[in-house]
């Protein structure tokens, strides 16, 4: 994650059209959006919202003001990385020779990632964790060839016991 | 009930009485039923789609309630476009309802069929697509509360035929009052803040916006200035919104704002800002605005403070509700009478005021209709030159009483927005014993350029006889981007000598309206006097110079240090 970017967790009702709100409220504003993950919570008519906006400290406070205007939001915080939990998810197809194959199983056993899916000359690699030890895992797997990859974006949750 | 009538209840419940619009295949039902209801509810077509949203937004400005425009799916929605969008960046109440295609339609590329919703996201408050009748009259009530609570602005509602047909059980429900929004909790310290700021600063100056006048904060403001002896500055959307002829107002703040003002944003050391956003035809160069001041800044909306300026204090809600809390703070405030700075100001403000050596002085046309007009006369605008000399020249004395497209400029803006000026003086009285409705007098000032974009709409002020008094000011130019050409293009005039061919006169007589032409200062005051006492409308031609420029300026970006003060 590139030092300027901010985790924004946006709690919006759950329903059509609010994703393309949020988004369209990037692009007309011209801020910076590195990530976007949501789905539906606990309550099937919220949906959360993590996103990875990058820009200086008046930009994101700005960011979420304007968040806050929308009447489909309903709360919005910034989360700090280091008090929260923030993961990722990377699914990586590689592909490689007999003879890597047991250095790659060492990589996969010290980033605690799994094998999804392999055949004789590739593998799905799946690893959860923090934005910038997928980036370490990617940077070792491009040595066996990256056939392609699918990440998820960060999203993220305060430690504790506090709600959004 | 059927869909198309919970609409029109729900409007009444709203307390509607009038709604701008255009009939089309989508609104086939909503317009069956306005013609159902029409002692409840009166309908004014317009000549186009654009007209109407422009009435609902003038209509809305002057009387203070939210504007109702409806128009068909496809091209009807599109036209209200540029209407919609100009009522967002003004902040102004508006509920605008579309028709569309039936749902199992939607997505299909059916005739006349458009994504309003998507196309006007950017430039509403909020809009919705009601895909269920069962959620008909709460999406009208919602979008009545979004439009008027906070900071004001318009909503769309996209209604698809089949949910307009749809039958659905109808509960009636008394409106709700729109809410205000708390206070800040830390407001306590924030405003004994304030209060210590304005006490002890010497030099303390007012810059008003519209959020000033949707507040209805005029008597606090009033107070406000005097007490702390301030100055009062406006940008152009605040004008109306303290008086002129109130000894400490010193007039419009900004690009062609008075060289005064500027000054006294330059050396005031606090500058108390309410129901404003800085914006950059205020502001020219952010980084020498205001560079001696401390800024305080009281507006409703969160997001403004900090967008644009970073304030010393500030506090996020209603501007009257926080000055009068604000008001018993200043106790023991040292009084500030005669001889304080703001009566220098207000003294080198007049040395500065600028004069045309043309035949016809614009400026002396608006002076004039200021004195023969009562202070709560409407007077409505388009977008130019004849704008900013309005500003500058006519001395707004009353909130609601200047009508302008601010914030998103729109040229052709006038013409639709004084009719909604008419009825929206309207709002609330009962038709005469002969049956008329009051219908309230408006001045529309525009130039040749805007008038030609939607002089359509002569046909509905004639049609309903509506008393708007024309002022044209004809330079045969387009003389605010020709004033541009002229100070950064080298005087190349590119496209803004349109040379209409328009005959005004038969263009008048063929609408069925008054028409008189004006043409020098001496004649002025007898064709202003008459145009006004007629109760029917008129239209005044005024041929005026082309070379006349709004003066003074401040390039954009600029400050104050550059301003032009003359150039030929």
């Amino acid at each position: 994650m590139s030092h300027s970017s901010h985790i924004i967790a946006a709690l919006v009702r759950n329903h059509s059209g609010v994703l393309t709100r949020i988004s369209g409220l990037f692009a007309r504003r011209c801020y910076n959006i590195d990530s976007l993950s949501v789905c539906a919570t606990e309550d099937a008519g919220l949906s959360r919202m993590t996103i990875c906006a990058s820009g200086d400290e008046a930009t994101i406070v700005q960011i979420v003001k304007q968040l806050e205007k929308l009447p489909d939001t309903v709360k919005v915080t910034r989360l700090k990385g280091i008090d929260d939990i923030t993961r990722e998810l990377l699914l990586i197809k590689i592909q490689y020779s007999p003879s890597q194959k047991s250095d790659i199983e060492n990589a996969v056993n010290s980033y605690n990632a799994t094998i999804a899916d392999r055949s004789a000359s590739s593998a799905v690699i799946e690893l959860t964790d923090e934005h910038d030890k997928i980036d370490a895992f990617i940077s070792i797997m491009h040595k066996y060839g990256i056939i392609e990859l699918v990440r998820t974006g960060l999203t993220a949750i305060e430690r504790g016991k506090n709600k959004i | 009930m059927k869909g198309a009538k919970i609409i029109i209840e729900c409007l009444i419940e709203q307390g509607v009485q009038h709604v701008f619009g255009y009939p089309g295949g989508a609104v086939l039902d909503i317009f069956d039923e306005l013609y159902l209801a029409k002692d409840r509810i009166n309908q004014i077509m317009t000549s186009h789609e654009q007209g109407a949203a422009h009435a609902a937004d003038g209509y809305a400005r002057v009387s203070g309630k939210t504007g109702v425009v409806i128009a068909t799916s496809g091209p009807g929605a599109t036209n209200l476009v540029t209407g919609i969008a100009t009522a967002y960046m003004d902040s102004i109440p508006v509920v605008a309802i579309t028709g569309n295609v039936g749902l199992p339609l939607i997505g299909r590329d059916s005739f006349q069929e458009v994504d309003i919703t998507g196309i006007t996201m950017p430039v509403t408050k909020h809009n919705f697509i009601v895909k269920d009748v069962k959620d008909l009259a709460s999406t009208i009530r919602r979008a009545f509360e979004i439009a008027q609570s906070g900071r004001p602005g318009p909503v769309l509602i996209d209604v698809p035929k089949n949910i307009q047909q749809a039958d659905c059980d109808f509960v009636n429900i008394p409106r709700a009052t729109p809410k205000t929004s708390p206070l800040d909790k830390c407001a306590t310290a924030q405003l004994s803040n304030i209060a210590q700021l304005l006490k002890s600063c010497s030099k303390p100056l007012i810059y008003l916006g519209g959020g000033a006048v949707t507040s209805g904060a005029n008597a606090e403001v009033i107070k406000l200035a005097e007490t702390i002896g301030a100055p009062v500055t406006c940008s152009l959307m605040g004008l109306g919104g303290f008086p002129s002829s109130h000894p400490n107002a010193i007039g419009m703040i900004g690009m062609h704002g008075h060289k005064g003002v500027m000054k006294a944003v330059s050396e005031c050391d606090a500058l108390i800002v309410l129901g404003a956003r800085f914006s950059d035809r205020v502001m020219g160069n952010r980084e020498t605005f205001a560079p001696n001041a401390k800024i305080v800044h009281i507006d409703i909306d969160p997001a403004e403070v900090g967008k644009n300026i970073q304030p010393d204090e500030y506090i996020t809600g209603d501007v009257k509700t926080i000055l009068k809390k604000l008001y018993p703070l200043l106790d023991g405030m040292p009084s500030r009478g005669a001889g304080h700075w703001a009566d220098k100001i207000a003294n080198q403000q007049i040395a500065g005021s600028y004069e045309c050596k043309c035949d016809l002085d614009p400026r002396l046309i608006l002076q004039t209709i200021k004195k023969y007009s009562p202070p709560e006369r409407v007077v409505a605008t388009d977008v130019g030159q004849h704008q900013m000399w309005t500003a500058q020249s006519y001395k707004f004395e009353r909130p609601r009483t200047f009508v302008t497209s601010g914030g998103l400029g729109t040229m052709g803006f006038g013409m639709g927005a004084s009719i909604g000026s008419c009825f929206g003086q309207a709002y609330g009285k009962k038709p005469n014993s002969k049956g008329e409705t009051p219908y309230g007098k408006t001045v529309l000032i525009t130039g040749d350029g805007s008038f030609h974009m939607n002089l359509n709409e002569l046909a509905t002020i004639s049609k309903n006889n509506l008393p708007v008094k024309i002022f044209l000011l004809d330079n045969s130019v387009l003389g605010m981007v020709r004033q541009w050409q002229k100070l950064f293009y080298d005087r190349r005039f590119s496209s803004t000598t349109p040379t209409f061919p328009t005959r005004h006169d038969l263009l008048a007589k063929a609408f069925g309206i008054k028409y008189e032409k004006l043409e020098s200062n001496d004649k002025v005051d007898e064709v202003v006097k008459r145009a006004l006492s007629h109760k029917k409308p008129v239209l005044i031609h005024c041929k005026i110079s082309c070379d006349d420029n709004v003066l003074p300026m401040i390039p954009p970006g600029k400050g104050v240090k550059e301003i032009i003060t003359d150039f030929e």
